[in-house]
């Protein structure tokens, strides 16, 4: 019941995202047509390009087969290039999705083992020292960090290339070229969900189980490693859907930062060149994106935490 | 309320009053005129020709860039707050007051806005309208309405539930007057707390926005924007880069700090539960 219930909100969901999608969109003020096809088109050439693109039916008649074609993979034609929306976005993705996930991967990194030291350190001068950097990572800005690391690993050291992607011909070097933007990302995500982890663990250190635990013997650390870091986990599993969100919007801008031809990328080359179906497509891909993440957290929690559905 | 817990509030108070009095004075001096452009103090250092923080590559005054960049900023956080409040609050007040489809309906739909993040909801209202200041602010004033909504209405339900606003239903009251008599007062220390926060991120939406060039245009200056330009000569002058940013840290520090220590300080409850 759990399951089929969050699905059909999950649906629900997408449906009015891609209604506001459409209906931001279709207020544009100008002619995609007559944008197509440039200003020395004849009115008649304009109206033609109208009826072929289907811009001259009514919006709901649009946007339900804009819809229907988004549901089959067809997201439309770019209005700048002609060419199709869909492969363009498909392959953009390969190069957003892994900058997001090694964001997140390296934000555990960071966070889980600080967040840890500081709740173990509860009130100490180690938990002093991470609560404080954490509050500065979550006052910087993500692209400012780019800039830094830019500046200190790539102009000064040339460890790392300071923009660019060489293409997934050799991993090693496109996995070069997006450790520091996903660090850039990790930097600030990192300080937030260290804050989470250490409220957790804090949370879970209080627990029955544990002062059971401790008095069976077990040392602080050994109970919270053998019972407590999994049921700490759980909320955070929450938060690091929701962040999921802001890193993918942190790509657009850091995307930018390096000069990476990802989504963001993508969707702001839409914006210079007023390509309506590009970035039409482009943002409903990414909050399509962001909700289907959010759904797999949500039941992903409910299997790790029975009592979810229970409630 | 800890010592520690005072040391915030009293560092995130200063910060906050530091930007404010920057921005103030900017209106009426700055050592340089900002705008000023100079082809002979292309790029100076530190403390050259009277400019404290040196100039950028048109030759403008980096000090007197920074300084008008906090109107800039302190605006935008204040209407993007003022429409997320001016949205949220009711919303979440008449999710709570109803219940029942009312309430799944107002939450579904923050739900859907919630996963459009301020960057796309800019970027969707830039290609649809023109870029700029006044598009920034209501992108990001919209994305934070379901954060706003959300914490009303979570706030606002354990209110509902209490003696006086039983009494308050006996008498004959609305909802809405006991919404707005009774249970907005309750609940204004952890909106006073979230508006604070919600400022602190605006304030960095509006830097990310203008980074992109789709935020403040020129000839506003824009910490966002002062970033953008530093980007090209990050070889040459990095630390071109290094005094906005620290302008936007300092400012959304600052901002933060005073949250966590309002939260404190109007709800010492949650301090113990913390701790």
């Amino acid at each position: 019941m759990y399951v089929l219930r969050r699905v059909g909100i999950y649906l629900f969901s997408v449906v009015v995202a891609s209604m506001l999608v459409f209906s931001v969109m279709s207020v544009l003020p100008g002619d995609p047509a007559q944008v197509m096809l440039g200003t020395q088109a004849t009115p008649a050439a304009v109206e033609a390009l109208r009826a072929e693109l289907g811009l001259d039916r009514p919006i709901p008649v649009q946007y339900f087969d804009w819809l229907s074609g988004a549901l089959r993979g067809d997201l439309g034609i770019s209005v700048f290039s002609g060419q199709e929306i869909a492969p363009q976005v498909a392959s953009r993705l390969r190069i957003t999705l892994p900058l997001a996930v090694m964001a997140m991967v390296m934000t555990m990194l960071i966070a889980v083992p600080a967040g840890m030291y500081a709740a173990v350190r509860h009130r100490r001068l180690g938990d002093t020292v991470v609560t404080t950097i954490s509050q500065i990572g979550l006052a910087i800005p993500a692209f400012w960090a780019g800039l830094l690391l830019i500046s200190t690993f790539a102009v000064n050291r040339g460890w790392f290339p300071a923009s660019g992607f060489p293409g997934w011909g050799s991993v090693g070097q496109a996995l070069r070229a997006l450790f520091l933007p996903a660090l850039s990302l990790a930097v600030v995500q990192g300080a937030i969900i260290t804050r989470y982890v250490r409220s957790a663990v804090l949370a879970t250190m209080r627990e029955d189980y544990i002062r059971t635990a401790r008095s069976k013997g077990l040392s602080r650390s050994a109970a919270l490693w053998k019972h407590g870091f999994r049921n700490a986990l759980i909320p955070v599993l929450t938060i690091l859907g929701l962040q999921f969100a802001a890193l993918l919007a942190g790509t657009v801008v850091i995307e930018s930062v390096f000069v990476l031809p990802g989504l963001g990328s993508m969707l702001l080359q839409g914006i210079t060149r007023r390509d309506l179906f590009l970035v039409q497509g482009g943002a409903f891909v990414i909050v399509a994106f962001i909700l289907t993440v959010n759904l797999l957290v949500d039941l992903a929690y409910r299997f790790i935490d029975p009592r979810v559905a229970r409630r | 309320m800890s010592r520690w817990r005072r040391f915030n509030l009293i560092v995130g108070a200063c910060l906050v009053l530091l930007v404010m009095l920057t921005a103030l004075v900017s209106f009426v001096w700055t050592p340089f005129d900002p705008a000023r452009v100079s082809s002979t103090e292309r790029l100076l250092g530190v403390g050259v020709n009277g400019h404290v923080l040196g100039t950028d590559q048109f030759g403008r005054d980096l000090l007197s860039q920074i300084m008008v960049g906090s109107q800039t900023a302190l605006f935008v956080g204040l209407l993007a707050v003022g429409i997320s409040v001016a949205v949220g609050i009711p919303l979440g007040g008449v999710a709570a007051a109803r219940r029942g489809w009312t309430e799944d309906a107002v939450m579904r739909i923050s739900d859907v806005i919630y996963a459009f993040p301020p960057v796309l909801l800019a970027i969707l209202l830039v290609a649809a309208v023109s870029p700029g200041i006044t598009t920034a602010m209501i992108a990001i004033g919209i994305a934070y309405v379901p954060i706003v909504a959300r914490v009303t209405r979570g706030a606002a339900l354990s209110v509902f539930e209490l003696d006086f606003v039983s009494a308050a239903r006996t008498y004959g009251r609305g909802k809405t007057f006991i919404f707005v008599r009774h249970v907005l007062p309750n609940i204004a220390s952890v909106l006073i707390v979230q508006v604070t926060v919600l400022f602190a991120l605006a304030i960095l939406a509006e830097a990310a926005l203008s980074f992109l060039g789709i935020g403040a245009q020129p000839p506003r200056p824009s910490w966002g924007r002062s970033l953008r330009d530093a980007q090209t000569f990050i070889q040459l002058a990095p630390r071109l880069a290094l005094w906005p940013g620290l302008a936007i840290g300092l400012t959304v520090l600052g901002f933060n700090l005073l949250g966590d220590g309002l939260r404190d300080a109007l709800d010492p409850r949650l301090e113990v539960r913390r701790s």
